[in-house]
């Protein structure tokens, strides 16, 4: 660490005292049986199975894989408390048309029958389906603070700078020719 | 607590002029806002929690909890909302209002704006009238708002503009590639595009720097402060004075008013929640449309038992804001360069002219987009969700350009704020109930505007484009809330005279957005100011010293 004057730059005490945070924060997790705030960890594997419907992965990450779940189950103990419910709805329909359709629990089926039957959750449960929908976009388009959007990957996705290089970023500075 | 002067309900767009040139001129002022002062350090990039999207929030007020008001829809059915929601119809809360982060497009309305109903008739239904004041007398205070608050732009490229006495204070920003791609399409149609005027330093104005071309602008405070509000023009200069005592995070209660009916100090809820009187020789409400109802509705006495202001059942009628249409094109090739604010071009050819309707709108280009933005506005026929979605969102995201626009919204008695008998707000007070709906005249403008908008996106080299038009339920107000106390020469028929006062209470003033007889076509922002301008000009001149000439 860089020292001045011997103390701690502040940038580097900031850092120190973030993952000392996180140390003390994953060991109170760690007493917990899972590690969302939310969800069970049943819930989110059935959560995961539909996100990744919403957002499949291609060359870039899938919903889950870029913290959707992270974002959705972080809200639904904050400015989503309003809507547990209707998870707590909507996953068990989920699973019960699984179960109708596959006879096994959406997170252990395939993808095309995982297709299937979040295709059929759209049709007999739009209200549910929207609000899943809605949040699994959020979580990946929007702000990476609030867990989703990892690394800010959708948004290189859509070929935006990260962090935004401003007044800048129409030039593209590895052309010509080097001195 | 000591005597003053004038009260100042709300530092917002209006509240914060009113305050400044009142104490400039040498009034003690008290000026109350129920939100904290946010500075430029309070930016809060956060694509899911700003005044533009607001899925996680406001960020600059009011909070979920604690403000709730009641939407009534087209059934009839009543709900309680949330700031957050759209049918709350929210603006913002805090110094500044919506001027720390609104989009900063400063229009001035056009003459005929002023004269709908000599221009147009009344359609059926509707209660679309003059304004008792004509666009020449607003216009000197048009100009004082441009070069106090701060204007860039440039009009020289349409004939379709009032009269004015001199430019803009400042030139435009640079413009960026969909000003370039727009421009010449415009022309071909026969169109008069030209640099749209932001409250915006472009160049060093007023002490500060120019805009840094960021992403987030609209629904943002502004990070390098170049962004003109009230917050940080006018209030600064209000304290400056030494006459003028911000007081924040205060939400009034009601105006007192003696046994002869003249208002004698507003009751406020403090920071700590203490009830608090506040004596004073004038009150001034500018508090946004809804908020401003709510409050006079609020002000029951013995000789006021349907709120000040309110003898003949007007205050919270004729709510309007703006319906928005318009359409997005999809090209080719990139487009989106990341360089903001993004709007930039606009034409006003529109607004007024077009045989059958009443009126018309400004069309522009629209905000930089976030990319939750886009996740609504793909081509015609692309998935809404899956591997489609994601692919459509990569091939469209920087290959598009919207065009939108405000249509002028025709006003309906129906559409109003009242007090909800039963749901309270944190302070205990009742909260507004928001009911009624758009006039439909309203959507066949706008419909006309969404294929104004196709047609000059295509024009462009669209190879396909989406119209967003449709008739949205219930009223339209928002941040661009209006009409709730409507200026009028008639007291029966309207709540404020041409001065803002209030009819029959000599020393309360309604100044902000609610006083607007129509809204335009126009972003509301400048036309606000210049009211406040004008309103605080015929006050100081009124004032004796220890009261106003009756």
């Amino acid at each position: 660490m860089k020292q001045i004057k011997g103390t701690l730059a502040r940038r580097d005490f900031m850092i120190a005292s973030a993952a000392a945070g996180s140390a003390i924060l994953s060991g109170c997790f760690s007493s917990h049986n899972s590690g969302w705030e939310t969800l069970t960890d049943a819930d989110a594997a059935t959560l995961k199975a539909v996100c990744d419907q919403i957002i499949p992965a291609d060359d870039f990450p899938s919903a889950s894989d870029a913290g959707v779940l992270t974002y959705i189950d972080r809200q639904l103990t904050r400015h989503y408390r309003r809507h547990r419910k209707a998870y707590a709805a909507g996953i068990e329909q989920a699973n019960r048309i699984s179960r109708e359709r596959f006879g096994a629990s959406l997170d252990s089926i395939s993808s095309q029958q995982q297709l299937a039957v979040v295709t059929a959750l759209e049709s007999q449960n739009s209200a549910f389906f929207n609000l899943v929908r809605q949040h699994t976009l959020e979580g990946y388009y929007g702000s990476p603070r609030h867990g989703g959007n990892r690394d800010a990957v959708s948004w290189r996705m859509l070929g935006l700078d990260e962090p935004p290089l401003r007044g800048r970023a129409q030039y593209d500075l590895r052309k010509g020719s080097s001195s | 607590m000591k005597h003053v002067n004038a009260v100042v309900i709300g530092a917002g767009a209006a509240g914060g002029i009113v305050a400044k040139e009142l104490a400039v001129a040498g009034l003690s002022v008290v000026l109350l806002e129920r939100g904290p002062w946010y500075t430029a350090s309070d930016c809060r990039k956060d694509d899911l929690r700003n005044q533009r999207t607001t899925m996680l929030g406001n960020a600059f007020g009011p909070d979920d909890d604690g403000n709730p008001r009641v939407s009534v829809d087209a059934s009839g059915a009543a709900h309680i909302v949330l700031p957050s929601e759209g049918s709350y119809q929210n603006d913002a809360a805090c110094v500044g209002g919506g001027t720390l982060s609104y989009g900063a497009q400063a229009w001035r309305y056009l003459p005929q704006d002023f004269r709908m109903r000599s221009t147009y008739g009344t359609p059926a239904g509707s209660s679309l009238e003059d304004w008792p004041i004509s666009y020449d007398d607003l216009e000197p205070f048009y100009e004082k708002a441009e070069y106090e608050i701060g204007v860039s732009g440039d009009y020289s490229g349409t004939p379709f503009k009032g009269p004015r006495k001199h430019p803009l204070p400042m030139p435009p920003l640079a413009p960026n590639r969909e000003f370039y791609i727009l421009e010449p399409a415009a022309k071909r149609l026969g169109l008069h595009p030209f640099h749209l005027p932001m409250t915006r330093n472009s160049v060093p104005y007023n002490g500060r720097g120019p805009c840094m071309r960021c992403r987030w602008c609209c629904g943002f405070a502004c990070e390098v402060d170049a962004k003109n509000g009230s917050q940080n023009t006018v209030i600064p200069t209000a304290l400056a004075s030494g006459n003028c005592e911000l007081r924040t995070e205060c939400m009034a209660k009601e105006i007192l008013t003696d046994d002869r009916g003249r208002a004698i100090g507003v009751a406020y809820f403090d920071a700590n929640g203490h009830l608090q009187q506040q004596p004073c020789d004038l009150v001034v409400v500018s508090a946004c449309a809804i908020e401003s109802a709510r409050l006079l509705l609020n002000s029951k006495s013995r000789l006021f038992p349907n709120g000040i202001g309110n003898r003949y059942d007007m205050v919270g009628r004729n709510l309007q804001g703006h319906h928005y249409t318009g359409a997005v094109g999809f090209f080719d090739y990139d487009i989106y360069d990341d360089i903001g604010p993004g709007a930039s071009i606009a034409i006003t050819d529109y607004n007024h002219g077009t045989p059958g309707l009443c009126g018309g709108g400004m069309l522009a280009n629209e905000f930089t987009r976030l990319p939750i933005h886009m996740i609504d506005r793909l081509p015609a026929g692309a998935p809404r969700w899956g591997l489609g979605h994601k692919q459509a969102m990569r091939a469209a995201y920087k290959r598009n350009i919207q065009v939108f626009g405000p249509t002028q919204q025709i006003p309906s008695a129906n559409a109003r704020v009242t007090l909800d008998p039963t749901v309270r707000d944190k302070w205990g007070l009742p909260v507004a109930r928001i009911s009624g709906n758009v006039h439909p005249h309203t959507f066949e403008i706008g419909e006309v505007q969404a294929q104004r908008a196709e047609a000059w996106l295509k024009e462009a080299g669209a190879i396909s484009t989406i119209k967003l038009s449709g008739k949205a339920s219930g009223v339209s107000a928002g941040q661009h809330q209006a009409g709730t106390c409507r200026m009028g020469n008639d007291p029966k028929a309207s709540v404020v005279d041409p001065g803002c006062r209030i009819h029959d209470v000599d020393n309360v003033f309604v100044i902000d957005g609610s006083v607007h007889v129509n809204n335009g076509g126009f972003n509301p922002a400048l036309t606000i100011m210049a009211i406040a301008y004008m309103a605080s000009a015929s006050l100081v001149r009124n004032w004796k010293g220890t009261g106003l000439k009756s």
